[in-house]
């Protein structure tokens, strides 16, 4: 395995080659605040919250859809960049309808965690009141997407991991919006296989159980790199004679 | 001479514009006016030919018809179709047609001076066929030497010595960006052995941007051979030529022309009888906008939902299903057979250092003359918008000129005396663009031009990136303050923070470019932002 | 944006003199003001250190006064009394602290602004919604100028309408984090402001 060196704030970083600046940033002890990315799924460059500078370029680059390469010098933080960062949690809170207070995510939302990161002690941009609506016709989830920040980590968990590519876009600009099979209740896709995966990734209350109330919703954010490694790694192989023969080498998915 | 006039001494015949601004101003009608008014006075299509061509460049004065004749070429504009007959006595009568014929007085009004600057001054490269044949002629297009140069870079020239002339003219992408088409095209020729594609951008979208339509719809062989001279340039032996639904009229022709040269053996498997193929497929967009970024455009073809992705990786690494593949826009790739037949040295020469050849305008707003010009780079503004197109109507002045559509901004009069030219326009706060000019009377509004420019990229944002999805519609609810009197002095720094915050971190060009309008139009009319700081200020 | 410049804390001579402490209630649950109370011992410390010289909770003058050196406002603006209350806080006010989620992001009463759609008063949606749609008997809007306030267009967080020196978000601030925010303020200092013991919030 080559391995590529750069520095991230200054700080001089060894990362196998193929690693994103993210996993460099994180390498060199830097934790950039992220929203859409998620380990295990493959990254959009979409929320821009882990922009980073590079030296000798202007542009601002996704750290987590940007690959490391030898030499480079990254900075991941500027007045400028600290600015952006909270102007864009701002831009989140003020497109959706994020109402902490009675919110099935409160206390374990991402959103919440990086309007802390970056400092936001109030939005600057009037909040919009978009209508939106919730589908609660699937019998054990729900999506409230008054909560949706368009990450679309549903939408790769279950293309990705899951293999049901229930989730999609429709729509463009601010009336972008998820939808299950053909834009039809999530309750009526038969290609869902219930499995939870979206609800587990999903980093506000957009998708959760239907029996969760407020301050109830406790995610599982690390299911698609658990899984993705497993699958790679062959994980459940190495358990041996433990498991019934029908399993050995058949590389059934475990989950 | 070619394009709008003919040779002196050329065979007599009419050429009606068949693009899409004549016909909305009612070609068709016109066209079969005159064929009936042929026939009244006994004449057939031998004796005089009754041709449809593409655009014949001031569309404002459609629908536009040419006649030649032994004394040169006159032009005459909307001319109604109860005086085809007229125009048929003009065009069959014997002697110079400048001749005193009561028909020729009768059509005085209508009659349109060559040699006015607009049209004096053009210098036709990528339009040379445009206007002088009918696009839906192959026979008519190879007579005019299409295809020539596709057929020499086959048979003589290797791939990189036709990359070398290319990278010789100096020609930069004429989409917007003005990346180096050499440059680029070595990109992808050097990549890993494998399949390549070749794609050529036509959808256009720009507000008040029509040169690629003009060329789809008027000489769409020269796009084709030029796609097809980059295709063998670069190795690659499949390509798309990506339209925008919204130009039925270019869709249709292009296909035909596509079909009538493959049919030939001009493209297809061994084309042109050598042992290369090009497998060309036009692909129809869906009406957004954001599939004119070329990562976006991409996905489109893939039959995915049409959203930019980061670069790197660039199409030319990494394009169509993973392959190298290079994107050229129509302008750019139609340029081609006339730099390979003159040679790189003679497009270089036009235009000025950093900016070479010629640019394709489409002139609209508040001027005379409005339609379509092909100059070359370096020309003075005022040249394009005053001698060209001859200011503002009544004698109005000019307030200023927007280039680059909703990704330009707007340049005030004070600097009409810019050259155009890439660098020249950007350090002005606004961009060459597509080729898209807006000129604006002292009435127009700038809060509310850049409101307008601003609501465009609301609605044609993908949505996928923050900044743009919900940058852009903040920005449009500021921009509505200051339009409506109810902004206050605060709003001024809060609008320009915002606009470099969706500048600095959106995803791809739309977003990174909406703001433009709203920056140029700080910088040089800020007076305007001031007064819409009004007595309403504060009200929430 | 401009960086914000630090709000106008209470000058040096109120440091020799008793502050003038208030606390105010908009559209809000008071829940705030009941995290407040939950401040339980400190505040005798900060009875010590403060006049209180208005509050729903500590005091019983109706009339804002003048000369104010700190206010907590709790609430959203909502309707015209929240309006005018909170214009004559910041007349009177030096330091005036956007107290808890309701006042800073308008939160629970911003709800309404979901009703009637936008360009609609969303005040006079859900007055419909809930005395005529509702209505099992007389349905009817009520209306008593002069006793009932109006409800305004939409309900708007307090920066909104006023310039706000502090925020102080939390649905509602926990007793710690509104002790952990006046401690410095009684000092004349300004409080840091950041990390999830400050800022979170719901």
């Amino acid at each position: 395995m080559s391995v590529i060196t750069l520095t991230v704030d200054g700080c001089d970083v060894a990362v196998p080659a193929g690693a994103s600046l993210l996993q460099a940033a994180g390498a060199a002890g830097v934790k950039l605040p992220t929203l859409c990315h998620l380990d295990g799924l493959t990254p959009v460059g979409a929320c821009r919250l882990c922009l980073v500078a590079l030296e000798g370029t202007t542009k601002l680059l996704p750290a987590c859809a940007t690959e490391a390469a030898e030499g480079m010098a990254v900075s991941t933080t500027s007045p400028e960049l600290r600015e952006y960062r909270r102007m864009a949690v701002e831009l989140f809170f003020a497109e959706g309808n994020h109402i902490c207070a009675y919110c099935v995510s409160n206390g374990a939302c991402e959103l919440q965690d990086v309007a802390v990161t970056v400092g936001m002690d109030h939005s600057r941009f009037p909040y919009r009141y978009p209508q939106r609506p919730v589908d609660a016709s699937h019998p054990w989830f729900a999506l409230d997407h008054n909560h949706c920040i368009l990450c679309t980590r549903c939408v790769r968990v279950c293309d990705e991991i899951e293999g049901a590519h229930v989730w999609d876009l429709a729509e463009r600009g601010s009336d972008c919006r998820i939808i299950s099979g053909l834009d039809q209740p999530w309750g009526e896709v038969e290609a869902c296989t219930s499995c939870g995966k979206c609800v587990e990734v999903c980093p506000t209350g957009a998708l959760f159980h239907r029996e969760d109330g407020t301050s109830e919703k406790h995610p599982h954010r690390e299911l698609p790199f658990q899984l993705r490694l497993a699958r790679e790694q062959g994980q459940w192989r190495n358990q041996g004679q433990a498991l019934p023969q029908a399993l050995e080498g058949g590389g059934e998915d475990p989950s | 001479m070619t394009g709008v006039q003919a040779m002196r001494g050329a065979p007599r015949r009419l050429r009606c514009c068949g693009a899409s601004g004549c016909r909305s101003a009612g070609s068709e009608a016109l066209q079969v006016a005159l064929e009936q008014a042929r026939a009244a006075v006994g004449l057939d299509a031998g004796a005089l030919p009754i041709q449809p061509v593409g655009c014949l460049r001031l569309c404002g004065r459609g629908p536009l018809v040419a006649c030649d004749g032994p004394g040169g070429t006159a032009l005459y504009g909307g001319v109604p179709p109860a005086q085809a007959g007229a125009l048929i006595a003009v065009a069959s009568a014997e002697g110079p047609i400048d001749g005193p014929l009561r028909a020729e007085a009768a059509l005085a009004a209508h009659r349109l001076d060559l040699s006015h600057p607009f049209f004096a001054l053009q210098i036709p490269v990528v339009l040379e066929g445009c206007g002088s044949l009918d696009p839906c002629s192959l026979d008519d297009a190879l007579a005019h030497g299409a295809y020539a140069q596709l057929k020499r870079c086959l048979q003589d020239l290797s791939p990189e010595q036709v990359r070398d002339e290319v990278r010789r003219s100096g020609l930069r992408g004429r989409g917007g960006a003005g990346y180096p088409t050499g440059l680029k095209w070595d990109t992808v020729a050097l990549q890993p052995a494998g399949p390549r594609f070749v794609v050529c951008n036509a959808d256009e979208g720009d507000p008040g941007a029509f040169m690629d339509r003009s060329v789809l719809e008027g000489d769409p062989h020269r796009l084709l051979e030029g796609l097809a001279i980059a295709a063998y340039a670069v190795g690659a032996d499949r390509g798309y030529l990506y339209v925008r639904a919204e130009y039925p009229l270019a869709i249709e022709r292009l296909r035909l022309a596509l079909q009538q040269a493959q049919a030939r053996g001009l493209l297809g498997l061994g084309h042109c009888g050598s042992r290369h193929d090009l497998q060309l497929e036009v692909r129809v967009g869906a009406g957004a906008y954001v599939c004119g970024e070329e990562t976006a455009l991409l996905r489109s073809i893939e039959g995915k939902r049409g959203m930019p992705s980061p670069r790197p990786p660039y199409p030319a690494q990494a394009g169509l299903q993973g392959a190298p593949t290079l994107i050229n826009n129509v302008e750019t790739l139609a340029a081609l057979p006339a730099i390979l037949r003159e040679g790189g040295a003679w497009y270089a020469a036009m235009g000025t250092e950093s900016s070479r050849g010629t640019k394709v305008f489409a002139l609209s707003g508040a001027v005379c003359h409005t339609g379509l010009l092909e100059v070359p780079m370096g020309i003075q503004l005022r040249t394009v918008v005053e001698t060209m197109g001859g200011g503002v109507p009544d004698g109005g002045a000019v307030k200023a000129v927007q280039t680059g559509g909703p990704s330009g901004g707007c340049i005030p009069a004070e600097r009409l005396d810019t050259p155009v030219d890439y660098e020249s326009l950007t350090a002005l706060g606004s961009m060459m663009g597509s080729g898209g000019m807006v000129v604006m009377g002292e009435t127009t509004a700038m809060p509310e031009v850049a409101r307008h420019f601003m609501r465009f990229s609301v609605n044609e944002s993908c949505g996928k990136c923050l900044p743009c999805r919900a940058g852009t519609v903040q920005l449009e609810q500021l921009l509505q303050r200051f339009v409506e009197g109810r902004a206050e002095a605060a709003d001024l720094d809060r609008l320009d923070a915002l606009c470099r915050m969706v500048k600095a971190t959106s995803l791809c060009g739309l977003g990174q470019a909406a703001p433009n309008p709203v920056l140029s139009t700080l910088r040089w009319f800020r007076h305007e932002y001031e007064a819409g700081c009004g007595p309403l200020a504060g009200k929430p | 944006m401009r960086p914000r410049a630090g709000p106008p804390l209470p000058d040096a001579g109120a440091q020799l003199r008793r502050l003038r402490f208030a606390t105010v209630w908009l559209a809000g649950c008071s829940g705030c003001h009941m995290s407040f109370l939950d401040l339980d011992e400190f505040l005798f410390d900060l009875a010590d250190r403060v006049d209180i010289v208005y509050s729903p909770v500590a005091s019983d003058i109706k009339v804002y006064p003048d000369g104010v050196d700190i206010c907590l406002v709790e609430g959203a603006v909502a309707n015209a009394d929240n309006l005018e209350l909170a214009f004559a806080v910041r007349a009177r006010t030096a330091l005036v602290v956007s107290f808890g989620d309701c006042a800073v992001t308008a939160n629970v009463p911003g709800l309404r602004n979901l009703c009637g759609g936008p360009g609609h008063s969303s005040g006079e949606a859900v007055l419909r919604r809930g005395y005529v749609e509702l209505a099992d008997t007389h349905p009817g809007i009520p209306r008593a100028p002069g006793i009932v306030p109006e409800l305004l267009e939409r309900v708007l967080p307090l920066h909104e309408v006023i310039p706000v020196d502090l925020y102080l978000p939390g649905c509602p601030p926990s007793a710690d984090r509104i002790r952990a925010a006046l401690l410095p303020l009684l000092d004349g200092q300004r409080p840091r402001m950041d990390g999830p013991a400050m800022l979170r919030f719901g």
